[in-house]
């Protein structure tokens, strides 16, 4: 008790030094708990994104690639399908369903995904569960839109409302197809995947928008009003992707052969489950690095601890004299040391957490936009009280060092005080 | 009446070979207010560090209060000196970052037999604390709150006394607590210090250089005399 007293008041009495110790301590242990909290927060978030889905077929690419940026709208495809190839696979025996996805417009910084009706009955999320809507219903009409939780919310949309669709990606696309104005029918309930942050339309939508335009740009003088353009033939030429459900997953392997040999079209059909684990073992690398790095971070935090209280030492011979001249063993001396940094490492890892906490919570909307990463505010996980733990033990056992160097002190100064 | 401090035959030398203390019997009784005059450099610390029961000697006996310190483990003789022996040092006798009570009460903090002795002297803590502050004119209420770090030097000592005092240990050691106090200061200084430990019955052993403080002591060793070591070097 005595000891905790000293030691508290001792740690007050040098309040800068302790309290900068303090704050590298808690940002170091606030990393190493953000890099494991972002890192498995990741993996589920990518894990719930996609869920049922057999195959996932796009043109030909790398697997990882094509998973990225059909499901997770990640980056952009190097090139399109055609449409009588998907007409053609989605017709096979073995498939139940399919869903055709139609990517490369935007709406003010959210994606703007071109499907079929397939999709609000056969898309599944998590464990196995379909999109419901909060408002309204699916796009029934050519210009109808439905939108994802997050896009509604933050651009305020309720059914009725009317959007304008720019053309490519990106925030400020000057190229805007304003003639040709959608209606928001229906607002999906959030997810917690990339389809909050999506504005659906049908494939017709996607072609009629872009019916007077060419290579990126709207043709000169041949304007097509909106109501002539629901007139047109609006078959999809070119799709971006499309993802199938098959009847029997025995069947998987077979169909992904087939389409993979697909010989009028270079195509890629991948397993998501296969796809999401070359994607993991990709990063684990880069996972790896970065652990690795706060590790180190926690060490320099605890080194600078260790710094402080060595050089501390001398100023505070006087004081081991003194404590020993009313009667505390050397042994106390040593525990004295020992509980101040186990006080300022359990101070800093209290903080860190609640550094992170905040931190996280300040920045939950940003990562979601951002990086598509969901995170939700939960208690430590058995591994994060793990590497807390760790932490702790880390900081008892510096405190050895200047412990050690106290009691060989407090032996030698004995009752002498010295200047 | 016992004794407080009996040295026989001791010897120290912090090298081998090369000693520091060889002592002539020196025995001081219980209650008795004695001056070690030495200059500095003599051995002094090392002769305190010796009874204060924190190095061992390499010959030669210790006693205090009857108990052989040679004869105790190391963490006993930590307890002992924490028990019976109270420690005035020549400046800075205080911690900074605690209260005047908390610094008055840290021996009863190590110490549960002075602790005892002071509940059933005074009834409570508190109230031993300030018995000590009035009788050694600490007693204002401006004081009491004040950091302990801004006390003059005399308040500082005047402290440090009742911290030496509480729980009436049997043996009080005071080094040079005087050197750092102008002659004013010093004189009432002396006066209250032998005046509470006759009160308590406490063995004072004090050392200092200055000569002109004697004549405030029953009696004055001088550790050149006693010191074999110093009289083969003359």
């Amino acid at each position: 008790m005595i000891l905790l007293n000293l030691a508290w008041h001792s740690l007050l009495n040098r309040k800068t030094s302790v309290l900068l110790t303090l704050l590298s301590i808690s940002v170091s242990v606030m990393l190493l708990l953000g890099v494991e909290k972002v890192r498995t927060e990741a993996r589920s978030s990518f894990a719930n994104t996609v869920s049922g889905a057999d195959l996932i077929v796009g043109a030909r690419s790398g697997p990882v690639q094509l998973l990225l940026y059909s499901v997770f709208r990640i980056g952009d495809a190097t090139s399109n399908i055609s449409w009588e190839s998907y007409q053609k696979i989605s017709a096979h025996s073995k498939v139940a369903w399919s869903i055709p996805i139609s990517l490369g417009d935007s709406h003010r910084g959210f994606r703007v995904m071109g499907t079929s009706r397939a999709y609000f009955e056969h898309f599944r999320y998590g464990q196995r569960q379909l999109l419901e809507f909060q408002q309204g219903q699916a796009f029934d009409g050519l210009y109808d839109a439905v939108v994802g939780a997050e896009v509604a919310k933050k651009l305020g949309y309720t059914v009725g409302d009317k959007i304008v669709v720019a053309h490519g990606l990106g925030n400020t696309s000057f190229a805007k197809h304003d003639d040709k104005p959608f209606r928001v029918v229906g607002i999906l309930d959030p997810t917690g995947t990339p389809v909050d942050r999506t504005v659906h339309v049908s494939l017709e939508a996607i072609e009629a928008i872009h019916v007077d335009w060419k290579v990126g740009t709207r043709l000169p003088g041949q304007t097509v009003s909106a109501e002539e353009a629901a007139q047109m033939d609006l078959m999809p030429k070119q799709i971006t992707a499309f993802i199938l459900g098959l009847k029997s997953p025995m069947a998987t392997f077979h169909l992904q052969r087939s389409i993979n040999n697909y010989r009028k079209e270079p195509l890629l059909a991948i397993l998501p489950g296969v796809a999401l684990q070359q994607l993991w073992d990709l990063m684990s690398v880069a996972e790896k690095a970065l652990v690795a790095i706060s590790i180190l971070v926690v060490f320099t935090g605890l080194i600078g601890m260790l710094t402080v209280l060595l050089t501390s030492l001398n100023e505070r011979r006087r004081e081991m004299a003194i404590l020993r001249s009313v009667g505390a063993r050397p042994a106390h001396i040593l525990a004295l040391l020992i509980l101040e940094t186990t006080a300022l490492t359990l101070l800093g890892a209290i903080l860190g957490a609640l550094l992170l906490y905040a931190g996280l919570a300040a920045f939950k909307p940003w990562l979601s936009s951002a990086f598509g990463l969901y995170i939700t505010l939960g208690p430590p996980s058995p591994y994060q009280w793990q590497l807390l733990g760790m932490v702790m033990i880390a900081g008892i056992m510096v405190g050895l060092i200047p412990g050690y160097r106290a009691y060989r002190y407090s032996l030698a100064d004995g009752l002498s005080v010295r200047i | 009446m016992g004794s407080a401090i009996e040295l026989d035959a001791l010897k120290f030398g912090w090298k081998p070979g090369q000693l520091v203390l060889d002592l002539q019997p020196v025995k001081i009784d219980r209650g008795e207010q004695v001056f070690l005059k030495g200059p500095s450099g003599c051995g002094k610390s090392t002769l305190l560090n010796l009874i204060g029961a924190v190095i061992r000697p390499g010959q030669g006996s210790i006693q205090l209060l009857g108990q052989d310190l040679q004869q105790l483990s190391g963490s006993a003789r930590d307890r002992f000196r924490a028990d019976h022996i109270g420690f005035i040092f020549q400046m800075f006798n205080l911690l900074p970052f605690l209260s005047m009570q908390e610094n008055i009460l840290l021996p009863c903090r190590f110490s549960a037999l002075r602790r005892q002795r002071a509940e059933q002297r005074f009834g409570s803590l508190e109230q031993a604390v300030g018995h000590y502050l009035d009788d050694l004119g600490l007693n204002d209420r401006a004081l009491l709150q004040r950091p302990v770090t801004e006390l003059s030097m005399g308040q500082q000592q005047r402290v440090a006394v009742a911290r030496a005092l509480i729980g009436a240990p049997e043996i009080l050691i005071a080094d040079e607590p005087t050197s750092a106090l102008d002659s004013d200061s010093r004189d009432s200084f002396l006066r209250l210090l032998n005046s509470e430990c006759q009160q308590q019955g406490t063995a004072l052993l004090f050392v200092s250089h200055d000569s002109a403080l004697q004549e405030h002591f029953h009696r004055t060793i001088e550790l050149n005399a006693i010191n074999r070591v110093m009289q083969g070097a003359l």
